[in-house]
């Protein structure tokens, strides 16, 4: 393995695991704001309980998103010093302004975790309003410095003239970075209700069907159904701002070898860059000029535009796009199976917690979010090979010429893989209990947390005694 | 890019700096209180991990920010620093990274020994670990980069002579003497926390950590002429008031911890800490790596610093109430500060 491909792995590697936590850090104060502001609008202590339980989760992965991203920040220097060297500057402003954003995250994290205690109730519900819309803040801004990859405005300036370079145009005014920050900051909150609610389907179908959960579940669905319909319209504008700023990343998306009137939109397939064929695709004709233009009889830019050694790797962008693509396309889907079997049963006294063929399909749908978001960034930054500013500098020249990499590589993959285990092991462990002190009022399934009683003697409870499987194991 | 008018890289340089500080004093206690944690020994070895648990808990991820910050700082205004260390110190800084992952995600994992289970014991273990070894790696990559073993031609081509920036006695004295003072600080706040027992206990450590920062600089101050003869010549030319002022803080705040006058031994730790830094900052200026990057010839374009420090103060303006928010809420002379480790749970 030679240092740049190691180098580029490493990368890819610490961005792919900073965004799992990154998309929680952003979905989970959401979450965990609507459960609080329910208990403080109705009282009922299993809002409060599943607010704390949300917390503990959020503790432990936003101290991993820190950690990673630190990382990350260091990685930048480290695996790619001649690009830091000419984009430090100009990304930096980004980076200050979601260090600012960071701050107020983890003071008010700080706050919000440790404070139960401290603060009266709606002060700490308030406290956790800064988290939310700090660390949505913090991902639009860091998703600026990326757009400028992409898209270098004024870099021109910056390399003869600098001292006319303006650092705000040059990112802020860069057309890629609105249509970019909108499309990955609604994927993160698509991702993390997705994955909430599979934990909840998933606890329902081994019995756990007490109201707490039921509202638990539609929660995370409000909040992934609104992101999942957002995210087909907000992806059809990136794509149209790629069609029209890196023909280049459209063609190998789309596997577009040749420039063609009128082309095909390809479902599918596995493009072989040798003989520019697409196998096993389906084609639908005119579509793919009309999704990028508007006219199914445009012409679409093949990759025939440009000299061999400028493709990035077509078969890696095609797949990784249509994988995105169909998992939005079923996250709609699920979203409104769900959404339909909630309403069919309202009032009925049923409960959508008891539908096992829903409650399957949401667990298997759980992670199509977290999927389509790292197929999407992989779209992104593979599509923009081989450049890693586009136009400017290769990622060939920007690599460090430090040796070692290889090592490093493989070191920083292990400890990602450990930390991986260690938390889905205690992620496991984290269990809804009642809040002590905090009565519940009298009624079914009231705020003791454990499963339904009919269900639960009929499934689940005897494997749980241990304490170690399923959401209420643990403390 | 040496532009008439030095005033920008001066001040963004002195920004940077601040940030330093700010991470030293407070992220450089919290790597105190792991090895404090690492060392936890006799019959209260477990209250003592769950009264460092509790001071950390609230403020740690607030800390740690300043690290990002001065670092997102330095590559924004002083890109050819950054690019530089960045090459060379490579495997330096990958083991700080590594040293800072596992030290956060240790904190999160572990839980008190009496609840701990599966891996949850090998991660108490390596929390105070990383704490230990990370800000050694820091305090040793100070002195590197005044040690003039780290040699960066015009075209930018980086030569580390590893030997002399990276294990000479110098910096590996200094990355001990970082450890001492963080450990130092640590005891002093552990010591404002706590009541009773407890509070003895870090009154002892504070004097243990005290004595070895005494017998760390008095072997490494002889030592200093011969390895870094830059930063001596000019620690001893311009900033021997600043060495002094050091050193007698550094007497005061061990006597007022001796006299348990903690609250004001906290005061005068944090002034030691901060004298120290600045008399480096002193000595090392105007170079970031000796002897051919300076903050000048390292700095960015004019219009990215003016944005530097425009943004800073305005960003300021938000940081400072909330930070004061955070620390008014959960430090202070409080015995009970924060929620039991281990447990975020609300009680009545
Ligand atoms: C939950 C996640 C998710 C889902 C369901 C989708 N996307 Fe997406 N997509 C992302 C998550 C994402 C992302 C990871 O967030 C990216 C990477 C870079 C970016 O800005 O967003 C992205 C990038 C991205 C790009 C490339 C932008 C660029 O390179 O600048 C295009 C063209 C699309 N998306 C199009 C779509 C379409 C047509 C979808 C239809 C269903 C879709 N995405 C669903
Ligand atoms: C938002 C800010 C981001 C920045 C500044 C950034 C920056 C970079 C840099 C500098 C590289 C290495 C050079 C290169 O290969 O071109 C890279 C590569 C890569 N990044 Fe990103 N990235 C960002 C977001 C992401 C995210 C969130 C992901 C995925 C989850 C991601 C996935 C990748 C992958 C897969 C590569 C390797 C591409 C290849 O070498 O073929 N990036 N990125
Ligand atoms: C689209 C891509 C990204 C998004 C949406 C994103 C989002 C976030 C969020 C929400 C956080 C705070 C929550 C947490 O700590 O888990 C975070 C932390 C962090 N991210 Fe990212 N990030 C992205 C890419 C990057 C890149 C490319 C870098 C650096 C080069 C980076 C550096 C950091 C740092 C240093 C932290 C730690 C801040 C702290 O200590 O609180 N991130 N990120």
């Amino acid at each position: 393995m030679d240092a740049l491909l190691a180098a580029r792995l490493q990368m890819a590697i610490s961005l792919g695991f900073h965004m799992i936590f990154a998309s929680l850090a952003l979905g989970m104060p959401v979450l965990m704001l609507m459960a609080e502001g329910l208990y403080l609008r109705r009282g009922d202590p299993r809002y409060l309980e599943l607010a704390r339980t949300w917390a503990k989760v959020t503790a432990i992965t936003f101290a991993i998103g820190a950690v990673s991203g630190t990382a990350l920040s260091f990685e930048l220097g480290l695996l790619w010093p001649r690009f830091m060297e000419l984009a430090g500057p100009a990304t930096g402003p980004a980076f200050t302004l979601e260090g600012f954003a960071f701050f107020t995250e983890a003071i008010f994290l700080g706050l919000y975790l440790y404070g139960w205690n401290r603060l009266s109730p709606r002060a700490h519900w308030l406290a956790g309003i800064p988290v939310a819309l700090s660390s949505a803040a913090s991902s639009v801004m860091v998703v600026a410095s990326n757009a400028w990859m992409q898209n270098p405005v004024a870099v021109e300036t910056l390399l003869q003239d600098p001292q006319r370079f303006d650092p705000v145009a040059a990112l802020f005014g860069n057309p890629a970075w609105p249509v970019m920050a909108v499309h990955s900051t609604l994927a993160t909150y698509a991702a993390t209700g997705f994955m909430v609610a599979a934990v909840y389907a998933w606890a329902a179908l081994r019995g756990y069907r007490d109201p707490m959960r039921r509202s638990a579940l539609r929660m995370a669905m409000a909040l992934g159904t609104v992101a999942a319909i957002l995210m087909p319209i907000t992806g059809d504008a990136s794509a149209k701002f790629v069609a029209h700023n890196q023909p280049v990343k459209l063609a190998a998306m789309e596997a577009q070898f040749e420039t063609e009137a009128g082309a095909p939109l390809r479902i599918g397939g596995l493009p072989d860059p040798e003989t520019g064929r697409v196998a096993y695709a389906i084609e639908i004709p005119g579509m793919l000029s009309w999704l990028a233009y508007g006219d199914t009889g445009a012409v679409v830019e093949g990759l025939d535009r440009v000299p061999r050694e400028l493709w990035p790797n077509v078969p890696v962008t095609h797949i990784a796009f249509q994988v995105m693509v169909v998992a939005g396309v079923l996250m709609v889907l699920v979203s409104a199976w769900y959404w339909w079997v909630a309403w069919r049963r309202r009032g009925s006294g049923t409960d959508v917690l008891a539908d096992r063929r829903l409650m399957r399909g949401l667990v298997a749908a759980g992670p199509l979010g977290i999927i389509a978001l790292e197929a999407g960034w992989v779209v992104t930054e593979v599509g923009r090979q081989p450049w890693i500013i586009r136009g400017v500098m290769r990622t060939a020249e920007a690599v460090t010429p430090a040796p070692g990499v290889v090592t490093t590589f493989i070191a920083f993959t292990l400890l990602y893989v450990v930390l991986s285990a260690t938390l889905v092991w205690l992620l496991r462990r984290i269990g809804h209990g009642p809040v002590p002190g905090v009565t519940a009022p009298a009624g079914p399934g009231g705020g003791t947390g454990r499963p339904a009683a009919p269900a639960a003697s009929a499934r689940g409870v005897g494997e749980d005694a241990g304490g170690s499987t399923g959401l209420d194991g643990g403390r | 890019m040496v532009t008439g008018d030095p005033l920008p890289e001066t001040v963004v340089a002195v920004v940077l700096m601040l940030a330093l500080t700010a991470y030293a004093i407070l992220g450089g206690a919290d790597f105190g209180g792991g090895v404090w944690d690492l060392l936890a020994r006799g019959p209260r070895a477990e209250a003592q991990r769950q009264a460092i648990a509790r001071a950390m808990g609230p403020v740690w991820e607030a800390n740690h920010v300043w690290l990002i910050f001065a670092l997102v700082l330095l590559f924004t205004a002083f890109p050819r620093a950054y690019s530089a260390l960045g090459v060379a110190l490579f495997v330096p800084f990958h083991l700080v990274l590594a040293g800072i992952v596992l030290r956060g995600a240790a904190f999160v994992f572990r839980a008190p020994a009496a609840t701990a289970a599966g891996p949850q014991r090998a991660w108490a273990s390596v929390f105070g670990a990383a704490s230990t070894i990370t800000p050694f790696l820091l305090g040793a990559t100070l002195a590197a980069v005044s040690s003039g073993g780290i040699r960066v031609a015009a075209d930018g081509t980086v030569t580390t002579n590893a030997v002399h920036a990276w294990f000479s006695p110098f910096s590996l004295l200094v990355g001990a003497l970082a450890v001492a003072l963080f450990a130092y600080l640590a005891a002093v706040y552990l010591a404002v926390e706590t009541r009773g027992a407890l509070q003895e206990d870090f009154r002892r450590r504070a004097l243990g950590a005290g004595i070895a920062v005494a017998v760390l600089a008095a072997v490494l101050l002889p030592l200093a002429p011969r390895t870094a003869p830059h930063l001596w010549e000019l620690v001893s030319e311009r900033g021997r008031w600043l060495v002094a002022t050091g050193a007698g803080l550094a007497l005061l705040s061990g006597w007022l911890v001796w006299r348990r006058h903690f609250l004001l031994a906290r005061v005068a730790a944090v002034a030691e800490v901060v004298v120290l830094l600045w008399g480096w900052a002193l000595g090392q200026w105007p170079y970031l790596i000796y002897p051919d990057v300076t903050v000048f010839n390292a700095a960015a374009p004019d219009p990215i610093l003016r944005f530097a420090l425009w943004a800073t103060p305005v960003g300021l303006l938000i940081l400072i109430p909330s930070l004061w928010l955070l620390f008014a809420v959960f430090k202070g002379e409080n015995p009970q500060a924060g929620e039991p480790p281990g447990s975020l749970d609300p009680k009545p």
